[in-house]
């Protein structure tokens, strides 16, 4: 069973367009939320400065004691991350395919303005849909 | 957590799984940000000077403990972020992987933070961490001389290292 904690959006400034909790104890106010947002980018930007060789594009996956987290970041510098269960399978491709809800539903929606928070409704149904166990299991290609 | 067996002085190390040499660098750090040793095999890219990148270092990984600290899905009560956290308290980290490296860290109870860079691929190396503190604590610790809080310098401890971090994966 795919347990996904939460999803996170930013722009490319680091600014966080979109949040969506689905825990139960480690939930987060929204000033927390865009703290934690910001320092992902900045912790992403400064491994990139780390790095022993050439072409580094940041982090893709944290491990942690209790939490994985997993990041997708856009050739624009968006970046998708979402924080599950350790060993969750198909983070990758369930990345890749809130991207794709995300062009579809936000960034073709005409009213959408680029880089501010996500209020699209066909995008939030679509993605409670997409980030149901049985959903995630068929993705697993 | 359960930190090391009974009366073993040192762990046997794990079984390396091939030959060859896939580490780029590591860094052992005290509590406070002293780099206690820094060694590199293989680093064709230097983005900064060695005080800077200890520096940036160091700094990572405690803005990186912080964060997982707070984000801790099965914690419900957390402290704010940026407070600094204890060896031990809250969610740690103990890997993260980029395109072009694996960076695998380790931290013990007395605040010594052990990581090591690798390739991407390179599997679950927290054994073998816990096998390079245990060098450590037999080379560096026992040594009557050596001073706690300096940077290493045992010609034992570096050739012990260099050698068993040649032989993981």
């Amino acid at each position: 069973m795919a347990a996904i904690y939460s999803l996170y959006i930013i722009n490319k400034s680091g600014g966080l367009i979109f949040y969506k909790d689905c825990g139960t104890k480690g939930r987060m106010d929204t000033n927390d939320s865009l703290r934690v947002a910001s320092l992902w980018h900045s912790m992403h930007a400064i491994s990139q400065q780390l790095s022993p060789v050439n072409g580094c594009s940041g982090i893709e996956l944290l491990q942690a004691d209790t939490f994985d987290l997993h990041c997708f970041q856009s050739l624009p510098g968006t970046k998708f991350f979402v924080v599950c269960e350790p060993g969750t399978p198909h983070m990758e491709s369930l990345l890749r395919y809130i991207y794709e809800l995300y062009t579809d539903y936000v960034l073709k929606n005409p009213f959408y303005e680029i880089e501010m928070p996500i209020r699209c409704e066909l995008f939030d149904l679509n993605l409670s849909q997409a980030v149901q166990s049985d959903r995630v299991a068929l993705l697993g290609r | 957590m359960q930190f090391f067996g009974g009366s073993e002085i040192s762990p046997s190390p794990p079984v390396p799984t091939a030959s060859g040499n896939n580490a780029h660098m590591m860094y052992v750090f005290n509590r406070n940000g002293v780099c206690l040793l820094y060694k590199e095999w293989n680093r064709p890219l230097h983005t900064l000077n060695p005080q800077q990148d200890h520096k940036l270092m160091f700094g990572l990984l405690f803005s990186l403990k912080s964060l997982t600290a707070k984000m801790d899905p099965t914690n419900a009560d957390k402290g704010n972020l940026g407070v600094p956290q204890l060896p031990g308290q809250g969610c740690s980290f103990h890997s993260f992987r980029t395109n072009t490296y694996k960076l695998s860290f380790m931290e013990t109870p007395s605040g010594i933070k052990i990581i090591l860079v690798t390739h991407p691929k390179t599997g679950d190396l927290r054994e073998s961490l816990k096998y390079i503190y245990g060098l450590y604590v037999e080379y560096v610790v026992k040594n009557p001389i050596y001073s706690p809080g300096s940077p290493i310098k045992s010609e034992l401890f570096n050739t012990a290292v260099d050698q068993y971090v040649r032989s993981i994966s």
